[in-house]
């Protein structure tokens, strides 16, 4: 890593730490903002990197929220009796037990994530193209059906978690970081991940998966074991949003299809898919255009995002990464090299 | 020599179309096997069985011994017989080191070795064979937008990679600049003694493959029409017949 880019993710880290205490009334919205740049990165570990475009990822958001809150409910309470009570009834927590129980309500989420990837990726991967996003969004959308009415974990009405203990304002600040922190993690973990022979290797699948068979690569291997890593980052940012957002119901909160799980498509493609930057570039710029417009154009909110999404996919088809990268393709090391001029290779 | 691809009466039709019919043929380990035939006589389908693209009729294929005819392509792959395509198979959003690079034998890797970067030898092993076959200058440049026949070449660097006991090439000069062709024939059979790699190669370019092959297949209408060494089958008048149509 040279200076530049050194510096250039000091600054980044630095504003990641200080933006909450530099616009403190949007605390919640970064939050959120942050839970977009993970939902964009994991999704585009497969849409972009991997060439499978699922629109089911939604399905481990919505899981993640239910495993994480069985969890922290679980091991105080009788999770029936519980959400039998629907929010009311005395059901207390101490501080010990509301943190200890979110701790391993998140990471539970992430593992039981990661591991119906696997399951759902071992029938879902047989299918190529359209086929897998629509028997992945198959299988979010039932998903939120069947919870709907299960009502062990509350049904249609969903469940409502325990408030935070402390201050409402740290509380903010407090699931700002949770996310901010898995944000980074996801990041560094990525950048990792896209330079070893994995990353080479899930590219290869992407761009000719008969030809990486032919070739012996373990495709079906490498298949489930991205898909599963994405799942689990995503069922941990669904087990922080259940206690960011305190209640949540199946349909419209945890499984919502339309909202979040196309977002982070939407994010994807805006930014440039296949890029470690565009999805980051793309949830921010996503996210800014959503609030400004559903503050501002309100009542022409949905019109202003289809308008975005339709300009993106006609004129942006490789997003803004990738328009970069067409356009400037000497910073992306794109080059004609002379023979005479490399070092000691094998002459 | 031994026999190291043994195609025992294997069959294989689509629908109502018999593209092999009880076709044998033996490959010598460390020689070069040549398949010829006119359009359409099958060639390509017996690549595709050996490689297990598609499940044979009837018959056997075995490799080193063993029979590989029920395994998937994946696998056969990692026991090291490797075969290019004829329409060019390249990963095009990738530089050619990237594509090299992804060619690394996997059957020589564990789960946990694909966590780790490429090591400098890699690269090094990349930029040799690219060297191998002349595109080391465009090394860096977007694998899709070079030229069939570097595409090509790199196809053929990739294979190379791999490190196959034996490679099935499937018209490896088509395509290619005539003046390019003498190289690439050069190139195939340094591969063959420097690398002792196995090769079976379809070609239609008759020049080619009478100047490479020590002995050569020749199918016509999914039947095996003839075989024999070079000399034999330029001067055996069936072949010649297959050719020009009298068949």
């Amino acid at each position: 890593m040279n200076a530049k880019k050194a510096l250039l993710y000091i600054i980044v880290l630095a504003a990641t730490l200080a933006a909450p205490f530099l616009f403190p009334d949007f605390r919640t919205q970064l939050a959120t903002l942050w839970l977009m740049i993970i939902v964009a990165l994991t999704w585009d570990m497969t849409g972009g990197q991997m060439g499978y475009n699922s629109l089911g990822n939604i399905f481990f958001y919505g899981t993640g929220m239910y495993v994480a809150a069985v969890i922290a409910i679980g091991i105080v309470y009788n999770v029936g009796e519980y959400t039998d009570a629907a929010g009311g009834g005395r059901f207390e927590f101490t501080d010990a037990q509301y943190f200890s129980g979110m701790m391993l309500g998140i990471i539970g989420a992430g593992l039981f994530c990661a591991l119906v990837a696997v399951v759902i990726g071992y029938l879902t991967f047989g299918l190529r193209g359209p086929y897998f996003a629509i028997g992945t969004l198959g299988v979010a959308i039932a998903a939120g059906e069947l919870v709907s009415n299960w009502d062990w974990v509350g049904g249609g009405q969903g469940i409502a978690l325990p408030v935070y203990p402390g201050d409402f304002d740290t509380g903010k600040l407090y699931f700002y970081y949770l996310f901010a922190a898995t944000g980074v993690i996801l990041f560094v973990f990525l950048r990792w991940l896209y330079a070893t022979r994995f990353g080479a290797a899930i590219n290869a699948i992407r761009d000719d998966e008969g030809k990486a068979e032919a070739m012996g690569v373990h495709t079906m291997r490498y298949k489930l074991t991205t898909w599963s890593m994405a799942a689990f980052f995503v069922g941990v940012v669904g087990g922080i949003s259940a206690f960011q957002l305190i209640h949540f119901e199946p349909l419209e909160t945890a499984y919502q299809t339309i909202n979040l799980g196309i977002f982070m498509v939407v994010c994807v493609l805006l930014g440039g898919k296949g890029t470690l930057w565009g999805p980051i570039v793309g949830a921010i710029l996503f996210h800014v255009f959503k609030e400004v417009t559903w503050n501002y154009l309100l009542g022409w909110q949905w019109v202003a995002l289809g308008a975005l999404i339709v300009v993106t996919v006609v004129y942006f088809q490789d997003g803004i990464m990738g328009w970069l990268i067409h356009r400037k393709p000497e910073w992306f090391g794109i080059r004609v090299e002379q023979k005479n001029l490399a070092v000691g290779t094998d002459e | 020599m031994t026999t190291i691809i043994d195609i025992h009466e294997v069959s294989k039709s689509f629908g109502g179309v018999v593209a092999n019919e009880e076709v044998s043929m033996s490959v010598e380990k460390g020689g070069i096997t040549g398949l010829i035939g006119p359009n359409g006589s099958g060639k390509t389908t017996l690549f595709n069985s050996i490689v297990g693209y598609h499940p044979i009729d009837h018959g056997s294929i075995r490799f080193e011994g063993e029979e590989i005819s029920t395994l998937p392509v994946q696998k056969i792959a990692r026991r090291g017989l490797l075969r290019t395509f004829q329409q060019t198979r390249i990963y095009g959003a990738m530089n050619c080191v990237e594509n090299m690079l992804i060619s690394m034998p996997h059957r020589k890797m564990s789960f946990f070795d694909a966590f780790s970067r490429n090591g400098e030898e890699d690269y090094d092993r990349a930029d040799a064979l690219l060297d191998f076959v002349g595109l080391y200058e465009k090394r860096f440049l977007r694998s899709g937008s070079l030229s069939f026949g570097q595409q090509k070449l790199l196809e053929f660097a990739m294979a190379l990679m791999n490190e196959p006991t034996a490679l099935l090439l499937d018209e490896p000069t088509a395509g290619i600049n005539p003046t390019l062709i003498n190289g690439l024939i050069d190139r195939l059979k340094r591969a063959n003694t420097d690398f002792g790699i196995t090769l079976f190669i379809i070609e239609h370019n008759m020049r080619v493959i009478m100047n490479m092959a020590d002995k050569i297949y020749c199918l016509a209408h999914g039947r095996l029409l003839a075989e024999g060494t070079p000399e034999q089958i330029q001067n055996d008048q069936k072949v010649v017949d297959a050719y020009l149509g009298a068949h």
